[in-house]
């Protein structure tokens, strides 16, 4: 070490004492360089698309028309904002369904009990089910002539119903589709929050005889709080993105009366069947702004709670 | 002192990892674009009976051509997808394509995918260009240039269960209200069968509703140019389509059938009629796919106020990417599985082909059963050579003039829809003149 003080400073060492000057944006390269890379530069490209009239082919020549596309997308009565109701309808629905099932099976297996391994398998194996297949499966089992779900209906007298093929019963049958998948992954956050607790203020309550509710909604649920915030953000965000069992069951355009019809489905739609770029791309920097929104909003909030 | 550096190499050798991954993954793509005249052809296919042939065919053309081919297979609508994004970014990774002229055809040509054939489809005299037939021939030109050589051809007819009809004591039906009369007596008869199914999807629908259409006098753009979906003979179709579903159809059915669907209820023996393309007979004719192989008949489509009038068209069709560097050896692959003696082998293994020479070949319609080669004689006879708006936006066309039909399905006020298809119809043929 004491050699080092009198070595005359090399083109390496000045470049190391540079480097070491700058380590932080050193270590921080690898990752701003994929982030640049992977998001920056296509919702640039994505954003330019909005602003033209880009059709047919991207590589084709298109024109810029300025806000013209957002005009028009925003003005759209008949797929746009119908896609936007489906859009918060499905989450709305399918998020808090998940939450109050999740909540109730974390509570039962938050104590031990004989067997719990094995129920908590159980549990988690929708979760890893591929959301293809699951989209697949459903849609066999809702067929309104030879599935599974008719039938069981005749061995209780119940009329047939038309499920995923009915225009106002196919959104709500897939809510029920991404209930059965993610409610385990609601659980499993929960459940994670629950054993961090301590028993103490539960037992305080107990020893104060509040009941099993009381104790509950005062103790436990303000206490896991912020995990249920971190459920609802994380399950918010992918229900809000789901595109995978509603366009393995009702395929392109959600649909023959766009029934399932959400953002991203339409989106997909506009890009992938009609080649219309630039509308494609309003909608989903449209989409993209509204998540935002959203997200600030929930993170704007608790950290107003917590302070 | 000794620590930083540690610090700064590895921070150093972090970002150079990261940019050279980001290089090497952008040449990887460049590279493959110098090998012009590869050895190895890459081609994408649509999974078809056309191709299952192909496929077993393969090892023969390697074989004499010391190339390797490299088959990529995909589902209609995924094989879509594919084009849509491989294509738009300029990719040389495909060779040959095989697309459907009247879905995407124009639309690739207008964007310059598909690469100038005519030279190529004159250079062999033997190969004959001259004996595919005239209208498929005209929906792979764009512009008085052939981007593609036709392989697979399709005609509407009418799917029949002869045990039900002969229970209900009735003949083949010759004419729309015939049809309708016998659909109604099978679902009266046979509780639990349908008298008659179909496609339903908005958009999967349009192709079969086409013949309908054209038999009841009435077309998707009139002579003018202008949009023929509100006519009063589209209204007529679109109601009887429909209504024929609605009242004779699938207990509870569903509005997203496109033929794989709709096939499965018509070969589980749950329907007595079903109209569909003749590309797919095999389907139902195959004793592992279909319980009614025993059962099913063939006829003509029925003929409605204007005649019997079914499409004729080409469906599917192969091309060269224009961006590939290897067309050569593309066009070697194509000239070999559009042969003469290619075509009749596919055709009588039941797919239909676009050659003349195939058709007059009595050994060409020997494999097919005796009424769907006759149904297939009358259709292309009096065919008309599109079953979908003849556009460049045909997936959104196909939207706009489908809907009357699943209104009609549902039960709706089709002749409202036919107006409001009519008027958006004509919104898009305008915005393409």
């Amino acid at each position: 070490m004491i050699g080092t003080v009198t070595t005359r400073p090399t083109a390496w060492s000045t470049y190391s004492a540079w480097a070491n000057r700058h380590r932080k944006w050193f270590f921080a390269a690898p990752a701003m360089i994929f982030v640049g890379l992977l998001i920056v530069v296509p919702l640039a490209w994505t954003v330019y698309l909005s602003l033209t009239d880009s059709q047919g082919s991207v590589r084709a020549e298109s024109k810029f028309v300025g806000i013209a596309n957002y005009l028009q997308v925003l003005g759209d009565t008949e797929r746009f904002w119908p896609a936007v109701l489906r859009t918060f309808t499905f989450t709305g629905g399918a998020v808090a369904t998940e939450m109050v099932l999740g909540m109730g099976i974390a509570l039962l297996l938050w104590r031990p009990f004989k067997g719990e391994k094995w129920v908590r398998v159980a549990i988690l194996l929708p979760l890893v089910a591929t959301p293809v297949a699951v989209g697949m499966m459903w849609r066999l089992i809702f067929d309104p002539n030879i599935g599974f779900a008719n039938q069981l209906l005749s061995w209780f007298g119940i009329p047939a119903q038309p499920w995923l093929s009915g225009q106002t019963t196919a959104l709500p049958t897939l809510i029920f589709v991404d209930v059965w998948q993610w409610t385990p992954m609601v659980v499993l956050i929960l459940l994670a929050g629950l054993t961090s607790l301590s028993e103490e203020p539960d037992e305080a309550a107990r020893v104060d005889g509040a009941n099993a509710w009381q104790r509950f909604r005062y103790v436990t649920l303000p206490l896991l709080r912020s995990t249920v915030v971190v459920a609802i953000v994380l399950r918010g965000i992918d229900a809000l993105k789901t595109f995978d069992i509603l366009y393995s069951t009702k395929g392109k355009g959600g649909g023959s009366f766009h029934e399932v019809e959400t953002l991203n489905v339409y989106a997909f739609g506009l890009s992938f069947d009609y080649n219309d770029y630039g509308i494609s791309s309003t909608v989903l920097i449209l989409f993209f702004l509204l998540i935002i929104v959203l997200m600030w909003m929930v993170t704007h909030r608790r950290k107003g709670d917590e302070s | 002192m000794k620590r930083h550096s540690v610090v700064s190499v590895a921070a150093i050798a972090a970002a150079a990892l990261v940019a050279t991954g980001a290089l090497s993954s952008c040449s990887s793509s460049g590279t493959t674009a110098a090998d012009a005249g590869s050895k190895t052809i890459r081609v994408t296919l649509a999974n078809h009976v056309w191709t299952d042939t192909i496929k077993s065919k393969l090892p023969e053309f390697e074989k004499a051509t010391g190339l390797k081919v490299e088959l990529s297979q995909y589902g209609e609508d995924q094989l879509s997808a594919q084009y849509n994004v491989k294509l738009n970014a300029g990719t040389n990774e495909i060779d040959v394509m095989m697309y459907r002229p009247l879905q995407e055809g124009k639309l690739f040509a207008k964007n310059g995918y598909l690469a100038d054939l005519g030279t190529d489809v004159k250079a062999n005299k033997a190969w004959d260009w001259q004996d595919f037939q005239p209208g498929p021939v005209g929906t792979t030109t764009y512009k008085d240039k052939v981007v593609g050589v036709p392989i697979i051809t399709e005609q509407e007819v009418l799917y029949y269960r002869k045990d039900l009809l002969a229970k209900a004591g009735l003949q083949v039906p010759k004419t729309m209200d015939e049809l309708q009369a016998a659909a109604k007596a099978i679902k009266a008869q046979n509780p639990g069968v349908a008298g008659f199914v179909a496609r339903t999807g908005k958009s999967p629908a349009v192709t079969q509703f086409s013949s309908f259409l054209y038999s009841f006098g009435g077309d998707f753009i009139d002579e003018s140019g202008k949009s023929g979906v509100a006519s009063d003979a589209a209204k007529k179709a679109y109601a009887f389509y429909g209504g024929l579903i609605r009242n004779y159809g699938p207990a509870n059915v569903s509005t997203d059938m496109s033929w794989p669907e709709a096939m499965a209820i018509f070969t589980q023996g749950k329907a007595g009629f079903y109209t569909e393309a003749d590309s797919l007979y095999k389907n139902a004719t195959d004793k592992v796919k279909s319980k009614v192989a025993d059962t099913v008949g063939f006829a003509p489509m029925p003929a409605g106020a204007g005649g019997s009038k079914a499409y004729n068209v080409p469906s599917w069709a192969l091309g060269v990417n224009a961006a590939s560097a290897n067309q050569a050896n593309a066009w070697k692959f194509i000239e070999w599985a559009t042969s003469k003696a290619m075509t009749l082998q596919i055709q009588q293994a039941g797919v239909p082909g676009a050659r003349s020479s195939v058709w007059d070949d009595p050994a060409g319609i020997a494999t097919y059963p005796a009424d769907l080669a006759a149904a297939i004689a009358v259709s292309t006879k009096n065919g008309v050579g599109h079953d979908r708006p003849l556009v460049i936006k045909v997936p959104e066309a196909r939207d706009i003039v489908g809907n009357p039909i699943v209104v009609a399905i549902t039960g709706g006020d089709s002749n409202a829809a036919a107006d409001a298809a009519s008027t958006a119809f004509q919104k898009l043929l305008d915005a393409e003149k």
